[in-house]
């Protein structure tokens, strides 16, 4: 059997807050095979976005293990965390987060400016065309991001998340912010850059949306309660609109 | 860490950022401008006072009645106290060859202030009342008419002679020679018209805005007193001063019956000292705009500390989804040391820029109003205003940087 992706066992998050301790996610164990495309899904509150933001290396888990590629999370130092956050992973978050008064162009470069590698100027080019091609934003590459609609703007931030060919893209409500055809857009792409061999990860809390993966992990206040193989899975279609 | 990589992050935040950018180098503008404003004005302005106190003749030595505890601080007579030691007597002995061979002359002078009419006009102005001999020790000129002579200073004569700027306020452009004046409701006649002198600092008034009248009507006419306010001596040439000096108080002492030198009642002053006890003054004064430089540079680094505040949520933030992409910390403080450095700097010339010109267009302004007003830069006050600031901006700069690097990606994304 292939070594898992990601691989969690009792992990748990307690935020403090002025003394009040609150756990967010506790005794989560589960992995993620490479090439799966899994729904975490919970009510709002329910701990599904911190379980992400600690598999993205966003933020660390309290206690528990958690390997990436096999390796022990906890033994990974800040510089391997960049590398991983830059090289590895790719992240899409619910309200976008492109930088202001900046560029199409250079928000989807941005990982590229922290990358290891010597990149020259015409390979950045060349990445970003291709990036951008993936999710059919070419045509706007030297708008700004302000200039951009919801959708449109989610889609620079995939572009962004692809443009190192990361094996992994965490999407943390990636359609909560737009409307339907444009959340159905998105999940195309999710869709797409699955089939082409990435890993997604898709935190939603639709059940529609979560439909769209090949396997849903339920979680209430911050356990797994169910874990299921999505029976009858949805595949977004152009001019179909998100329920 | 590639190097090229901070740096054209910062130059691409500077420019997206313009406002920010702008506001940030306005703080800096005016915390440098200010700093080098306030200096170089305050130096320009001693230089001014210093230059009024040279321009009296670096050959003169001063007479006052009245000990000072030291040679430095202004004697009593300056601060206003009457003291009556200083007789026209010990003028006449000053003047003697035989008491002090190296003088050349020697004037006694009375000073007093009282309403001067002329017409309709009533106004206060100083007077001096002086010997003949004021024209030769002052090297003042009379451009109409005379001054007046020993006889007059002699018999008591009411006459006058005024200064060019009370000449034009009284008269305009009619002739004053010939016409009486009133000065203490005493009828005066005007004999002369002094030359346009600029203003002397020794006695604190200016000719050109002053009545003089002989010695003696000024004493007992004006002012009803028998004593001197102060006396100057001529001496033949500068080099000779410190005999001279020497000369004078052995004669003083010998006429007051002193013994003891430190019990004096009178000082002597020559041109040096007189710069010395100005530049103290003047000391004082430039410390004090020290403070008032110091206090608008605190205002400044506050103004710029706020702009940088508040830039914090969003910068935060930024930082966030930088360090979510793969960004390092020592890439993150590079980037925020560049673009606050850049701004800092930028800022801090164009301060300079800005200071050095507005005290430039001051001295113009100034010297177009007739006044020696030198354009002086105070260079370590450019030093310490760009230093201060720059730092401070630099501070705070890095401030959301360090802040953002300390906590996760994810805490720094949802900054508020």
């Amino acid at each position: 059997m292939e070594k898992p992706v990601i691989s969690v066992e009792n992990l748990c998050k307690t935020y403090e807050n002025e003394g009040i301790k609150t756990q967010a996610v506790c005794g989560v164990s589960f992995s993620v095979k490479k090439g799966e495309f899994i729904s975490i899904m919970g009510p709002s509150g329910s701990g599904k976005s911190t379980l992400m933001q600690i598999l993205g290396f966003l933020d660390r888990p309290t206690s528990g293990k958690y390997l990436f590629e096999g390796e022990d999370a906890e033994k990974f130092s800040e510089e391997k965390l960049s590398y991983i956050r830059n090289q590895k992973i790719g992240f899409v978050f619910q309200t976008f987060n492109l930088l202001p008064r900046t560029t199409v162009f250079e928000n989807v470069e941005l990982p590229l400016l922290y990358d290891r590698g010597e990149t020259s100027g015409k390979k950045v080019q060349e990445k970003v065309k291709n990036a951008l091609q993936a999710v059919s934003m070419e045509h706007r590459v030297n708008y700004f991001s302000s200039q951009l609609s919801g959708g449109e703007k989610q889609r620079v931030a995939i572009a962004r998340a692809l443009i190192n060919e990361p094996d992994v893209i965490f999407a943390d409500e990636p359609t909560g912010n737009l409307d339907s055809k444009s959340g159905i857009e998105v999940l195309k792409i999710l869709q797409k850059l699955n089939r082409q061999g990435h890993t997604i990860i898709l935190v939603t809390h639709e059940i529609f949306t979560a439909q769209h993966a090949e396997r849903i992990i339920y979680v209430k206040d911050g356990r797994i309660v169910a874990d299921d193989l999505v029976k009858d899975r949805k595949v977004a279609e152009d001019g179909e609109l998100l329920k | 860490m590639k190097l090229l990589n901070p740096i054209k992050i910062s130059y691409k935040n500077l420019l997206a950022a313009k406002f920010r950018s702008f506001l940030t180098m306005l703080g800096i503008i005016i915390g440098v401008g200010s700093v080098i404003i306030i200096m170089a004005i305050g130096q320009s302005a001693q230089e001014l006072i210093l230059d009024q106190v040279k321009g009296i003749g670096t050959n003169l030595i001063g007479v006052i009645p009245g000990a000072s505890s030291d040679d430095k601080s202004p004697p009593a007579a300056a601060m206003g106290i009457s003291i009556t030691t200083l007789t026209y007597d010990d003028l006449e002995a000053l003047r003697n060859p035989r008491n002090i061979p190296e003088a050349e002359d020697g004037a006694g002078y009375v000073v007093g202030s009282d309403t001067v009419s002329y017409g309709g006009l009533d106004k206060a102005l100083s007077f001096t009342g002086t010997t003949a001999s004021y024209i030769n020790v002052e090297t003042a000129e009379v451009e109409n008419g005379r001054f007046f002579t020993k006889e007059e200073e002699a018999n008591l004569s009411k006459v006058a002679v005024i200064g060019s700027k009370m000449a034009l306020e009284f008269f305009g452009n009619d002739n004053p020679i010939g016409k009486t004046i009133k000065i203490k409701e005493q009828n005066f006649n005007v004999i002369g018209v002094f030359k346009d002198r600029g203003s002397s600092a020794f006695g604190m008034s200016s000719q050109d805005d002053s009545v003089f009248v002989p010695l003696k009507t000024g004493q007992k006419i004006l002012l009803g007193i028998n004593y001197l306010s102060y006396a100057r001596l001529k001496v033949k040439n500068p080099d000779l001063i410190p005999s001279a000096i020497a000369n004078v108080k052995a004669t003083l002492r010998e006429r007051h019956h002193i013994k003891d030198p430190s019990k004096d009642d009178f000082s002597v002053r020559d041109q040096a000292s007189a710069l010395e006890t100005i530049t103290n003054i003047t000391d004082i004064l430039r410390y004090f705009l020290l403070a008032i430089g110091t206090v608008s540079l605190i205002v400044g680094g506050v103004g710029i500390m706020n702009v940088m505040l508040i830039a914090v949520n969003q910068r935060v933030r930024e930082v966030g989804l930088r360090k979510a992409v793969g960004a390092r910390n020592p890439e993150i403080i590079a980037q925020f040391l560049i673009e606050s450095a850049t701004i800092s700097s930028l800022g801090g010339i164009a301060g300079i820029i800005l200071g050095i010109l507005l005290s430039f267009v001051a001295s113009v302004i100034i010297q177009a109003l007739d006044y020696y007003w030198p354009f002086i830069i105070s260079v370590p006050s450019i030093f310490v205003a760009f230093g201060v600031s720059v730092f401070i901006g630099i501070i705070f700069g890095i401030y959301p940087a360090r802040k953002a690097s300390q906590i996760s990606p994810m805490e720094a994304l949802r900054y508020e």
